[in-house]
């Protein structure tokens, strides 16, 4: 970081504390007996070419605060983009009045002061990037040239986009709570169209990183789009059956997704979950391990404290197959009668820990079946664990792919594809707040011709 | 028009002291003669939700956002800024940013005259602020009752969620044309959703509306009917069956089935996507698309309808645009960029999501026009199918043209009669052949109730559908059930 961005960002801060605090100030007036904040501030700009030529450039400024105000147990909350004292005194006035007219529940509240994170910690998120907008242009257009000089029959483009932002965010409530982070986050995609017997298809690729050393070569994204897109020529329907899915990566994240959907307390105290009163009980196959690291420098959903200033942690949620712990807030857990497990906001860089076989064996593993790239829709039942999705992919028998597929979809229900899990792969995608690596379910209904 | 125009130089230019004279100083530094359109987008959003769950409403929000979005588009780039303060230097600044990739060097630009548009476009909603249109406490007790319709229904109905919210939204878009438009849209969407329960087994319902209204639209005979309609869907999946697993014959209710309209056909004739060559729609105008029963148009005049607006956010008045005629595809849809890139005229399909996205062709209303038959005629043609009355969301690949919607009420038919409930289908078809496999038309077209919202590009607006019953002979049906 040069000395002049570390500057900016902590003259930033000192700012937007300054502004929690007047907004503290103000409930106070206004005569809740607690309050909480969020105050952020983020910019960055994202530059496209396309077809070689710039397409947009797009300069982002953003800011927020949200305020929320307890009277008792009646709370409501409010808004604004406007910084000025007499935009924030109208905002918390809003907020006020709304817990007028809301229902006292015992529930309601800051999050128990005990729990409170204490210790600051530099999880090293904030790495701006010293790249001008003509640069990043420049960086767009090598990696879509990349791209489609690769194949004659890529002949059409999206357009290669590069992108960075950093924001600063505080929150500060009146048990005394007051925490900041700084993070940025940079990326380079690309999707490319191809066109083979009239039929077009489109894929793409991306690389996203908080440090901008870490990205992928622009050139490497662009090759990733381009073999995205041309294995796709030719796709057609398949027949419909039954038989064992491997999710690719990228999609595998999805069927995380879910579980995190179902384990969270707004879902289980409104009884509006397939995975209902499960704790402690298998509910994946035996070998699957499902943690929370929050802490991790640099990773994407990193947070020493969570969206009420509780501590974060370490956890497991799945052990052996088992859960071991829902995702809850002060609020859910005190509906269910429990704790908050840090998790205001959702679980942070949920990880499923990796086997020891990579894509291609997993492929021999799959045998004869269905490799997953791409889901479209949501066709997915929370309540019921129902599940019936779009898909595109490739026919795959003896471990060798056979040829693309689409309008196609997968379905099966949720609680019985956990326990399905055959395998998790080594080849972890970590760009994003779910990590994992490709998932082998060992049978799902495919609907096609 | 006027009123509009009024209400949005208070709320937008007076508090900072500009004027017809200030914007056109701002065009000076935005336009120049390599710039071929330019505008300022001025916007202020005023939102309110209640929401309801065990019975109490315990949770309320209010929200103001207000900016200023910035424009230069230059052939086919387009630079863009926006700033959240609606001050003369914050805009100066945005303008330069913007023009900046659209402008040449030495190329200057000079103030343009701006002059506010105020002919007679008739507003298709009122500009009164939504959310005080009700006092507070009727807005409680409007959520209140509700929820006890829902749950008088049935003692299975465990729970009740339900939401009201309201959006005051005024616009006003300057232009290098010259032209200053405002705009003010107040919309409002009241929302249930019931859990069932019978022997372990739990299921949900959902049902709501609204549009272009103040929150009086919620009589309680509309608002109690949400309630009532959700829970008579958690009733019927509490018996439903796996869905069927394949390709079949597939009857869709009329109104909010529509959907398939939207994401099957409307995406893929969205301007942008068939100016790039992107979509699988491209260079298709003229061609049979479609059975020729069926005739789809594009209409963001209606009165008071979640997906209409006067205007659209490039100050083009909406129109109603024929996008299939009797099965032949006939036109695009198309913000001011895109049409003049293709050579063609706008259709007043420009919106985006805030002062903070740029614009890009978006749908408005999308719906099929009625046909002959009897919608019971339709269902007793068919041996065996699926029918289907109600949908969650959907999705489209624009490039393939596969598209996917899911079902959350549907039935099987056997013998021409509708017969056992199914659950979890999903189902998945290819635009550009999907209408040719409509063998029936129904004679019962309905707009849907006003719930839908689209996504594109991580924008999303509100929009309406709407169809009679139709018939498709051929489609994918992905439940579980091989």
């Amino acid at each position: 970081m040069t000395q002049t961005a570390q500057h900016e960002a902590d003259w930033d801060m000192q700012r937007l504390h300054d502004l929690a605090q007047q907004v503290l100030e103000e409930a106070r007036r206004g005569g809740a007996t607690a309050a909480e904040v969020a105050v952020n501030r983020s910019h960055g700009y994202s530059a496209t070419v396309r077809m070689g030529e710039v397409e947009t450039v797009e300069h982002n400024r953003d800011k927020n605060l949200v305020v929320s105000v307890y009277f008792g147990n009646q709370t409501g909350s409010a808004s604004s983009s406007d910084f000025a004292a007499a935009a924030v005194a109208d905002t918390v006035r809003a907020a006020c009045s709304i817990a007028k007219y809301t229902a006292a529940d015992r529930c309601a509240g800051l999050a128990d002061p005990a729990r409170l994170a204490r210790e600051p910690m530099d999880l090293d998120l904030y790495h701006p990037w010293s790249i001008d907008v003509a640069a990043a242009i420049e960086l767009a257009r090598a990696c879509e040239g990349a791209a489609l000089d690769s194949d004659p029959r890529l002949v059409n483009s999206e357009g290669a986009t590069v992108a960075s932002h950093s924001g600063t965010e505080v929150y500060a409530n009146s048990s005394g709570f007051a925490g900041d982070s700084a993070g940025t986050r940079h990326s380079i995609s690309c999707a490319v169209v191809g066109e083979q017997d009239g039929a077009m298809q489109r894929d793409y690729w991306y690389s996203a990183a908080r440090d901008p050393h870490e990205l992928e070569d622009a050139a490497l994204v662009g090759a990733a789009a381009a073999k995205r897109t041309l294995r796709r020529l030719g796709a057609r329907k398949m027949p419909t059956r039954q038989c064992p899915v491997l999710y690719e990566a990228p999609v595998a994240a999805s069927l995380l997704s879910h579980f995190t959907a179902a384990v969270r307390g707004s879902s289980l105290y409104r009884k509006a979950s397939f995975l209902l009163d499960r704790l402690q009980q298998p509910i994946f196959s035996e070998g699957v391990r499902i943690y929370e690291q929050p802490h991790l420098p640099k990773a994407v959903g990193s947070a020493w404290f969570d969206n009420e200033g509780v501590a974060t942690r370490d956890r497991d949620l799945v052990t052996q197959g088992v859960l071991q712990s829902y995702v809850l807030d002060t609020y859910s857990g005190c509906k269910l009668g429990m704790e908050s497990t840090g998790n205001a906001g959702g679980a942070r860089n949920l990880t499923i820990e990796p086997g020891p076989l990579g894509l291609a064996e997993l492929l021999r593993e799959l045998g004869t079946g269905l490799l997953v790239t791409e889901l479209i829709g949501s066709g997915v039942n929370l309540v019921t664990g129902d599940y019936s999705r779009g898909a595109v992919g490739f026919w795959v028998e003896n471990g060798e792919i056979q040829y693309p597929v689409e309008e196609i979809t997968v379905a099966g229900n949720l609680p019985r594809m956990f326990q399905d899990i055959a395998a998790v792969g080594n080849d972890l995608d970590t760009r994003r707040n779910i990590r994992t690596g490709s998932i082998l379910l060992n049978n799902l209904t495919v609907a096609g011709s | 028009m006027t009123q509009a125009l009024e209400l949005a130089r208070q709320t937008l230019l007076s508090p900072s002291g500009l004027g017809e004279s200030e914007i056109a100083r701002l065009f000076g530094h935005l336009a120049g003669p390599s710039v071929d359109y330019a505008d300022l987008y001025f916007e202020y959003t005023r939102q309110e939700t209640w929401s309801l769950e065990e019975g109490r409403v315990k949770n309320g929000s209010h929200s103001i956002e207000q900016g200023v979005g910035v424009r230069a588009v230059s052939g086919e780039k387009t630079g863009f800024a926006y700033s959240d303060e609606i001050v003369l230097p914050a805009l100066t600044q945005a303008a330069e940013a913007a023009r900046a990739i659209a402008r040449q060097g030495a190329d200057q630009g000079q103030p343009i005259a701006i002059h506010a548009v105020r002919h007679e476009i008739p507003a298709l909603y009122g500009a009164a602020d939504p959310l005080a249109s009700i006092p507070d406490a009727d807005k409680i007790s409007l959520l209140e009752r509700v929820e006890q319709e829902a749950r008088r229904q049935d003692p299975r109905i465990k729970e009740v969620l339900a939401s009201l919210a309201a959006v005051h939204d005024v616009v006003l878009v300057a232009r290098n044309d010259g032209q200053m438009v405002a705009d003010v849209r107040p919309l409002v969407r009241l929302n249930v959703t019931v859990i069932a329960e019978q022997r372990g087994r739990r299921e949900q319902g959902s049902a709501g509306g609204g549009g272009r209204y103040g929150f009086d639209y919620f009589v309680d005979e509309l608002a109690l009917g949400f309630a009532r309609e959700a829970a008579r869907q958690a009733l019927v999946n509490l018996d439903a069956d796996d869905a069927p697993a394949g390709t079949m014959t597939v009857v869709l209710g009329p109104g909010w089935p529509g959907i398939l309209l939207h994401e099957a056909i409307g995406h893929g004739l969205e301007g942008d996507f068939n100016r790039k060559g992107t979509s699988a729609f491209s260079g298709r105008i003229g061609e049979r698309v479609a059975s020729e029963q069926c005739t789809v148009v594009d209409d963001g005049t209606l009165p008071n309808r979640r997906g209409s607006l006067t205007v659209d956010d490039e100050g083009t008045p909406t129109q109603n645009t024929v996008l299939i005629e009797n099965g032949v595809l006939r036109t695009y849809l198309q913000d001011t960029m895109n049409a003049r890139l293709m050579g063609v005229p706008p259709t007043g399909n420009g919106r985006r999501e805030s002062f903070a996205h740029l614009p890009m062709p978006r749908m408005t209303n999308t719906y099929m026009h009625a046909g002959e038959y009897d919608p019971g005629e339709i269902i007793a043609s068919v041996d065996r199918g699926l029918y289907a009355v109600n949908f969650g969301g959907g999705q489209v690949d624009i490039t393939s043209g596969k598209f996917v919607f899911s079902a959350s009420e549907a039935y099987l038919i056997e013998n021409g009669s509708v017969t056992r409930p199914v659950r979890g289908a999903t189902l998945i078809g290819n635009g550009p052949d999907v209408l040719t496999r409509v063998s029936m038309v129904g004679n019962d077209m309905e707009l849907d109730t006003g719930v839908g919202t689209c996504g594109k590009e991580g924008q999303l607006v509100p929009v309406g559908v709407g169809q009679p019953t139709l018939r498709l002979n051929g489609i994918t049906v992905g439940g579980v059930q091989v």
